[in-house]
Order: C-alpha cells, then sequence, then structure tokens
C-alpha cells in the first residue's frame, strides 16, 4: 500500500507545530499518522457536492457586547505563573543566537 | 461515609437535619479516598485546606435548605480551572500552573454551597479514552484494577463508581464523560453544545467541548445539570434558552408511555461486543414494556463521525495549542539557545506524545494544499450527520443504543495502538459533532464489567432523557449494584 505520508512530511508538519521529534518518535508517528490519515480519507467514498460545511453548531449568531474591560488589575497573579518574571513583566531568555553570527 | 447507600436528596435531608455536618461530611470523604485512591488512583490535587475552612463556615452559619448541594463535597475534573488551586489538564506543560479565576461552573457551584474536594485525573488535555495518557498517574477501573476507567474523564468516573465521592463534574470532546460513565457503570450526562458555559474549561476542540455531570444515579445528574448550565457572557456560544428544574420532573409519575425511540441499525452493527448488543435489545424490550415504541432507524453517516471528528478535533487542538509557548504560562525548557528553542524544546518536554499526535494531524489537516481535502471535507461529512440525527429525531423522542463497542478494556492492551483506542468513540463521536445532548445509564454487565446505554436526544431536550434515563432506572437494578473494591473482595 502506497504510504500518504513520509518521514520528510512529518518532519515538515512537527516543525509548523513547533514540535521536535527523536529518530524513534519520527518512525512510530509516521507509522501511526499514515494509518490514521488512511482513515481521513474514507471520507472520499462520501458525496458532499453542495453541502455547506459546519464549523459551530451553537444556537447564538454574532453575539455583540460593550467593549468594557473587566477582570483586570491581576499582573501580580497572573505574573505567578509566568516561567519567570521580574519587575512586573515576563521575563525571556536572552534568544539572540550567538553561535549565528560565526 | 457509604456513598452507596446515598443520593443527593439523602444527604441534603441529613445535612439540613444536622445528622451530619458539613465538616464531618467533608473529613468523611477525604477518609474514603484515603482508604481508596491508593489502588483507583482518581485524584490529582487534593484541596483539604480550603474544603475544610468553607466546612467550617458553612456549619457555623447553617445549611441552605432549599439548595440541594449546600454542603456537597463534588470532585472536579482537572482540565476545569479552579482559582488557587494547582489545574493541570494532566499534563506536564500545566505541571505548576495556579489559576487566578473560576470556570463559570466552579462560581454556579460555589454559589450554591457545593464543595470542591480535589481534582481528578484524565488523558492529558481530554485526548484519549483510557486516562493512560495522563502524565501523572494511571487510573484504575473501580470495578476491576487491571482495566481502564475509560477516558478522558476516567478520574472522574473512578471517583464517583468506587464510592470516594457522591458526584463529579467531567468534560466530553468526543464522549470523555460517557464513555468511562458506561466502563464504570455510572450516570454520565453531556449537554447539549451551549448548555454550560465553556469559560474556564481549558480548550480542546472548542465546537464540540462540553462539561457536564457524573453521578450514580439519574436524578442526581439532573440536580447537577441545573445547578451548573446557564447562558454565561464570558461563553458567547452559551445558548440564552431557560435552564429546566430537570429533576423537579423525575417521580412516581415518571413515564415513557407513549414515546418513540428509535434504535440505529449501525449502533448494533460489526464491532460491537455480543454482550453489549445484548443488553441494548434487553433495554429495547424493557422501554417496550414501559409503553414505549421502539423501532429500527439509521444514521447512513454514522460510520464516517470517527474520521471527521479526528479532523475537526485536532485541527481546533492544533490551533488552541498554540497558545503554549514556554513565554507567559506553562512549562518552559531550560536548554535554550535562540527563540525557537523556547516554543520547540518548552512544547516538546511539556507535551506526551497523544498530544503531539492530535497537533501533528491537525497541523497537517489545515496544512496549505491539505485543507479542502481533510478539514473542509469533514466539516461538510459533519453536515451531513446532523442531517441523518435530524431526520431520526423529526418522529422520535429519543434515540437509543450502546455508548462504546465493548466494556472496560486491560490496562496497556490498547495504548501502543491509537487507531484502535480512536475507533471506541465511534458511537459517541457523532452526538458532539451534533452537538445534541447524550446520557450514559448503567444497562447491564459483562463478565462483572458494567455496559452502559447510550440515550441521545433533540437539542436542549435533556430534560426527555433524564425522564426516560428515570423510567429504566426504576424499573432496573443495574444502577444499585456496586463493585466490590476492584475485584479484590
Amino acid at each position: 500500500m502506497a504510504s500518504r505520508i513520509d518521514q520528510d512530511q512529518v518532519q515538515h508538519v512537527a516543525s509548523l507545530a513547533k514540535l521536535s521529534l527523536s529518530d524513534d518518535q519520527l518512525k512510530y508517528f509516521t507509522t501511526q499518522l499514515d494509518e490514521i490519515i488512511g482513515l481521513f480519507e474514507t471520507l472520499n467514498e462520501v458525496d458532499t457536492k453542495g453541502i455547506e460545511p459546519t464549523s459551530s453548531v451553537s444556537d447564538q449568531i454574532n453575539v455583540m457586547r460593550e467593549d468594557v474591560a473587566d477582570n483586570w488589575g491581576q499582573s501580580k497573579a497572573l505574573l505567578a505563573n509566568a516561567p519567570d518574571a521580574e519587575n512586573g513583566y515576563i521575563k525571556v531568555p536572552a534568544i539572540i543566537d550567538e553561535s549565528e553570527d560565526e | 461515609m457509604n456513598y452507596f447507600e446515598k443520593d443527593l436528596a439523602s444527604l441534603h435531608d441529613d445535612l439540613v437535619a444536622k445528622k451530619i455536618s458539613v465538616t464531618e461530611l467533608v473529613n468523611a470523604t477525604y477518609d474514603n479516598i484515603e482508604t481508596t485512591d491508593s489502588d483507583v488512583n482518581a485524584f490529582l490535587t487534593l484541596n483539604k485546606q480550603v474544603a475544610l475552612k468553607k466546612a467550617a463556615e458553612l456549619d457555623e452559619k447553617g445549611i441552605d435548605s432549599d439548595n440541594p448541594l449546600s454542603g456537597i463535597p463534588l470532585a472536579i475534573k482537572d482540565n476545569i480551572v479552579t482559582k488557587g488551586l494547582t489545574t493541570t489538564a494532566a499534563s506536564r506543560m500545566l505541571e505548576n500552573f495556579v489559576p487566578v479565576y473560576d470556570a463559570t461552573v466552579i462560581e454556579h457551584l460555589n454559589s450554591q454551597g457545593a464543595i470542591n474536594i480535589g481534582k481528578t485525573n484524565m488523558d492529558e488535555f481530554a485526548m484519549g479514552g483510557s486516562t493512560e495518557n495522563s502524565a501523572f498517574k494511571t487510573t484504575k477501573n473501580a470495578w476491576d484494577y487491571n482495566r481502564v476507567p475509560g477516558g478522558s474523564s476516567g478520574g472522574s468516573a473512578a471517583a464517583v463508581a468506587s464510592g470516594e465521592v457522591i458526584a463529579a463534574l467531567g468534560s466530553d470532546t468526543g464522549g470523555s464523560i460517557r464513555q468511562p460513565s458506561s466502563f464504570n457503570g455510572i450516570v454520565g450526562m453531556k449537554p447539549t453544545y451551549g448548555r454550560i458555559s465553556r469559560w474556564g474549561l481549558i480548550a480542546f476542540a472548542s465546537s464540540l467541548d462540553e462539561i457536564g455531570p457524573m453521578t450514580r444515579n439519574v436524578k442526581d445528574n439532573a440536580i447537577l445539570l441545573s445547578a451548573i448550565a446557564g447562558h454565561d457572557d464570558h461563553d458567547l456560544t452559551t445558548s440564552t434558552k431557560k435552564v429546566p428544574d430537570f429533576a423537579a420532573e423525575l417521580n412516581a409519575q415518571t413515564s415513557v408511555k407513549g414515546m418513540k425511540i428509535g434504535l440505529p441499525k449501525e449502533y448494533l452493527g460489526e464491532g460491537v461486543d455480543q454482550d453489549v448488543k445484548d443488553a441494548i435489545l434487553a433495554a429495547a424490550d424493557k422501554y417496550r414494556e414501559l409503553g414505549a415504541t421502539v423501532d429500527e432507524v439509521s444514521l447512513p453517516h454514522n460510520k464516517y463521525g470517527v474520521a471527521a471528528y479526528y479532523i475537526i478535533a485536532s485541527s481546533e487542538a492544533s490551533s488552541n495549542l498554540q497558545r503554549f509557548d514556554g513565554i507567559r504560562y506553562g512549562h518552559r525548557s531550560k536548554n535554550i539557545h535562540n527563540l525557537d528553542d523556547v516554543y520547540i524544546n518548552s512544547r516538546t518536554e511539556g507535551f506526551g506524545d497523544e498530544v503531539k499526535r492530535r497537533i501533528m494531524l491537525g497541523t497537517f489537516s489545515l496544512s496549505a494544499g491539505f485543507y479542502d481535502a481533510y478539514f473542509k471535507k469533514a466539516a461538510q461529512v459533519r453536515t451531513l450527520i446532523i442531517n441523518d440525527f435530524q431526520a431520526v429525531l423529526k418522529d422520535h423522542d429519543f434515540i437509543m443504543g450502546p455508548v462504546a463497542p465493548t466494556p472496560a478494556f486491560k490496562i496497556g492492551e490498547e495504548i501502543s495502538n491509537p487507531m484502535t483506542m480512536y475507533m471506541n468513540d465511534i458511537l459517541t463521536i457523532p452526538v458532539n459533532l451534533a452537538g445534541l445532548p447524550g446520557m450514559s445509564i448503567p444497562a447491564g454487565f459483562s463478565n462483572g464489567m458494567p455496559v452502559g446505554m447510550q440515550l441521545i436526544g433533540r437539542p436542549f431536550d435533556e430534560s426527555t432523557l433524564y425522564k426516560a434515563g428515570y423510567a429504566f432506572e426504576q424499573a432496573t437494578d443495574f444502577h444499585k449494584q456496586t463493585p466490590k473494591q476492584g475485584g479484590k473482595n
């Protein structure tokens, strides 16, 4: 059976999703995703010509509200969940890759 | 506290009559958990200090005799955010996450005096059907510790079924309340999409996710649903429809006489265990005996539900889970040399395999060149699935069938094969795609393991499902049977 997705494509999808895969993972994810995408392709048996796609089953449409801020003033509590914080700001690691300058 | 001998009404009466104080009840609940949970592993976090403080306050103030949840300890699935109490969604990504607000359902429960006893285990980000995808522990089925509790609300189901608590909240995206309820012999309701606010439910697939109650009987379930449902300004997909007092309609007069029930032939097809089929056919006979008619109907697109679901749910998940970037909250890798490392290494270390699989399936389905063939096609098939249900429910009060093709399987048996695991959801997924209410109630046993029956209703007609479930419950004794400590006795 022709494969539907190969290791290069899985690697590409992983990079789009900001994930990195070990060699071992790349192998079994490729096999598993290939099988699951095979299941997806059974949808080709269904005639959907002229059928509207459904994206929501809510009975509400375009609910409007005033643009008023609420639930604010919690920066301290919010920052407590940040991996790193200083002086009321979220702190990120130095992200300039010096190796790229060499 | 032996919760097997109690329901919410009798517990409420005991609290009002001061036969037991809230503090005693909360302590007794933690005693239950201490005795049982080393085997069952239903809980990730206990809320003991806060729960006892609230219990003392309620004992001081007095129980609200008009509110059936006043002073009642409940368990909460760990993807529902609780202010000040660690909420992980069973993921390393959120191992140390402490929410700064309460989910709307928690606000409802708090305002009615219910007490959050602790947070229950689940499949990571609610992705899975066995709770084996938890990053932290393996929850056991209350009836057999060698078997899975189902998932993703496996912790909530096992906590209720093992008698640790009287009720719990779960969430259901493709069967995650109904399937573990079926596997553990309890009652689980996935209400209509929009019936309950998703504000504070950690998002998996936003067009499918729904919170719901898990209890040991139908009436308790109805009480809990009325307590947590309703419109919410914080979730603009919630309906403005009035929430009925569901339990008020359940009494000695409750009957299915004259009701028309549809039994889809696809729900008793290939892959469904004979014991499960037999239980459902016996239940159909029981409904006939009670004065309803049951006839065979067809949901021709049902078999495409799993494929459509795994495209749609994974696509929504891949989008929802983009927020976990290692910057503002959640896990951040220590191994960082550039900006991409912050994202890639944090996500790679923080997410488990199943979450990665879903993110990749979603990313693939939405990616350039594949969107029309996968995502759009699935969304069209979703419309056809909805049409199938509408056609049957036009002249039937509700649909009955199994919840899952089999009873609970063994721990480790299916976890290495995602496709097998996905196919377990074939009978529950279409209900989420259509946004309908679906309920699991105990309907039999197979080699000592519970078998659940699924009742599927019209949009916002949970009422009919509760009545039909209640009538069945009054005529059978499946729900009265309790596990013998995981089969150890």
